[in-house]
């Protein structure tokens, strides 16, 4: 089919009015609309902390570095569960072909979820975190003050309890109706997800076993579990708009999750060099996690390969798009940035330093944010009683795919660039460099990460806008 | 892809290989957690470094810097501050701060008194005796 025949056909199927298959499937808007509002507030303390770097007193002592920082990455934890906790309210019924096992338990536990997280967050701004801690149990049972992990004691109860609920109810959903590949590897996906943030409460006071049982939530979650879910939306996304045979896809699926997990589980070991651990995990970790970029690397050929194959031109193109740049970023930030340092020779010179930090970011937008955009993105317009957006809103919601994705790449390349300057004068120096010092010399790196950031911001900005844009209707 | 390979042939590996390695995982988890009493034989967890590993916790420590690389990246690691700095300068800093100094990043005052100060000493010494096979390169973390 040429392009322009294509476009055609999709400017035409998109005037066509479409809904939802399952009428239970519309309790997914509200997630996506609470994952994006939250999106929006990490990245406004992602400028703050990045603001922070240069200037080193902005806004304090009223929020301080610890306090945003932790703001920053807790709501990225929690917007991208929500866009789980949404994509799977929208993708189970339909690929179960049934409704929803309860709708209204999705709403309750969509307004415990906010209302718990919206008061987290308050929580960490407007006391002392250790006021917090006492206030909250955390004497009873010390789980706070771990990277990603800070919430308190009763939050992590309830973000238990809201796991249980969604899962009860998807399960139910996929027990009573049609078992596709997907949905149980969406499923896998999510109950592994709650099992392994049981290791959450774990904290052994001995410094070594916290460590190590701290990456059984963060590593098994981001490069273990999580890429099930991420696997189960884009073949999800791909079945829809390439309509390619869906035998093929979930074949890719299962390959795929495959890698992810044969790579990924021992991989951990890359985490167990320096912490005290025996040294045997430098020759495991070193070896399977080269092979981590394996999978992302085939999620890239998964995502070209079904596009090429393509049996229909979806109105959605948008959609499309986010879909293909999963693939090329995820392998990026997950694949390769992630191999620069993840040998144990090279780590040994670059572990906790900006690369970890550059790495990190570009990983998470490429796999986790961008996986959940994708399924937004093709979800939302069903969800508004249409197949597709108007070509004037894609073409806003493009260009801030276009925007977001190369402000991420200049904040990984001037991170990258950050991490260098630190191994060099900081570690590999004849006559090393104390901390302060070295972070002196970055200073101009770390302003023109900041200006990505902004830059970033604006795509943010125009992707919500995109929104709104309803384009002219020549009918 | 072949015909012959098929998608639950691709669906076994994925359940088997994770099963595999898995299990592989608790193996190796087991004997670390074995091999540690002696790997880390000279790191003593006292009454006082497990208050003191609290305190790191309740004031989010980790938030601005690295512990042994792991944390936030805008303060200086900790793991070896102890060798470098030694008990007295750690203290002094901590009651010093803020520094207030114009532009440059600031450390928050957390008000602790001369017996929390000694357990965050007790557990920052703790955590310079850990064996981390010679990491950090140098003195500077």
């Amino acid at each position: 089919m040429s392009n322009a025949s294509a476009a055609a056909l999709a400017a035409e199927q998109a005037r066509a009015p479409a809904q939802i298959k399952y009428r239970s499937q519309a309790v997914a808007k509200p997630y996506f609309m609470a994952a994006i509002g939250l999106f929006i507030g990490q990245i406004l303390f992602g400028l703050i902390i990045g603001l922070q770097y240069v200037k080193g007193d902005f806004l304090f002592p009223a929020i301080s570095f610890s306090t945003a920082r932790m703001v920053h990455t807790n709501l990225l934890i929690v917007w991208l569960l929500f866009g789980f906790m949404g994509a799977g309210y929208f993708l189970i019924p339909e690929e179960c072909e049934r409704e929803l096992y309860s709708p209204k338990l999705a709403i309750i536990t969509f307004w415990v979820f906010l209302v718990a997280g919206a008061l987290t967050i308050v929580g960490y701004l407007g006391l002392p975190y250790n006021v917090l801690a006492h206030l909250t149990g955390n004497d009873l049972l010390p789980t706070m003050g771990r990277g990603y992990l800070e919430q308190p004691l009763i939050t992590k109860v309830g973000i238990v309890l809201v796991a249980l609920s969604f899962l009860f109810n998807l399960s139910m959903t996929l027990l009573s109706g049609r078992k596709t590949s997907i949905s149980i590897v969406m499923l896998l996906g999510l109950w592994g997800l709650a099992i392994f943030f049981l290791f959450s409460f774990v904290n052994p006071n001995n410094l070594v076993l916290d460590k190590y049982f701290w990456w059984w939530v963060v590593h098994l979650w981001v490069e273990g579990v999580w890429e099930l879910i991420m696997g189960a939306m884009l073949a999800f996304v791909l079945v829809k708009v390439t309509g390619v045979d869906r035998e093929i896809i979930e074949k890719w699926l299962y390959l795929i999750i495959a890698m992810t997990l044969i790579t990924g589980i021992i991989g951990t070991g890359h985490h167990y060099f320096w912490i005290g651990t025996p040294a045997y995990w430098q020759v495991w970790g070193s070896i399977f996690s080269a092979l981590e970029p394996v999978p992302f690397f085939m999620m890239t050929m998964f995502a070209f390969n079904m596009v090429k194959r393509r049996r229909r031109a979806h109105p959605n193109q948008a959609a499309t798009l986010w879909a293909l740049g999963t693939g090329v970023m995820s392998f990026l930030g997950a694949g390769v940035w992630g191999f620069l340092g993840t040998l144990s020779v090279v780590n040994y010179y670059t572990h906790g330093t900006q690369l970890t930090a550059s790495h990190g970011h570009m990983a998470f937008y490429g796999a986790y944010a961008m996986v959940v955009l994708t399924m937004i993105s093709y979800t939302m317009p069903l969800l508004r009683g249409r197949e597709a957006n108007s070509p004037q809103a894609q073409k806003v919601e493009k260009l801030a795919f276009w925007v977001m994705t190369l402000s991420i790449v200049g904040i990984t390349l001037f991170l990258t660039a950050a991490g260098a300057t630190q191994v060099w004068l900081q570690r590999m120096s004849s006559t090393p460099l104390s901390f302060m010092e070295t972070q002196d010399h970055i200073m101009p790196l770390y302003w023109a990460r900041l200006v990505c950031g902004l830059s970033f911001f604006s795509g943010l900005v125009l992707y919500v806008i995109s929104f709104f844009v309803t384009g002219k209707r020549e009918d | 892809m072949s015909a012959s390979f098929t998608k639950s042939t691709a669906r076994n590996i994925f359940y088997g290989g994770s099963v595999f390695f898995f299990l592989l995982f608790l193996g190796l988890t087991l004997d670390t957690t074995m091999a540690l009493p002696s790997h880390n034989a000279k790191a003593k967890l006292t009454d006082a470094a497990v208050r003191g590993k609290k305190i790191w916790e309740t004031r989010n420590c980790g938030g601005c810097h690295t512990l042994l690389g792991e944390g936030a990246f805008f303060a200086p690691e900790l793991g070896n501050v102890y060798v470098r700095r030694g008990p007295d300068f750690i203290k002094g800093w901590m009651k010093a701060m803020p520094t207030n100094v114009p532009g440059r990043r600031q450390m928050p005052q957390f008000h602790l008194n001369d017996g929390e100060l000694d357990d965050v000493v007790a557990f920052l010494k703790y955590t310079s005796e850990i064996n981390t096979n010679n990491w950090p390169p140098n003195i500077q973390g």
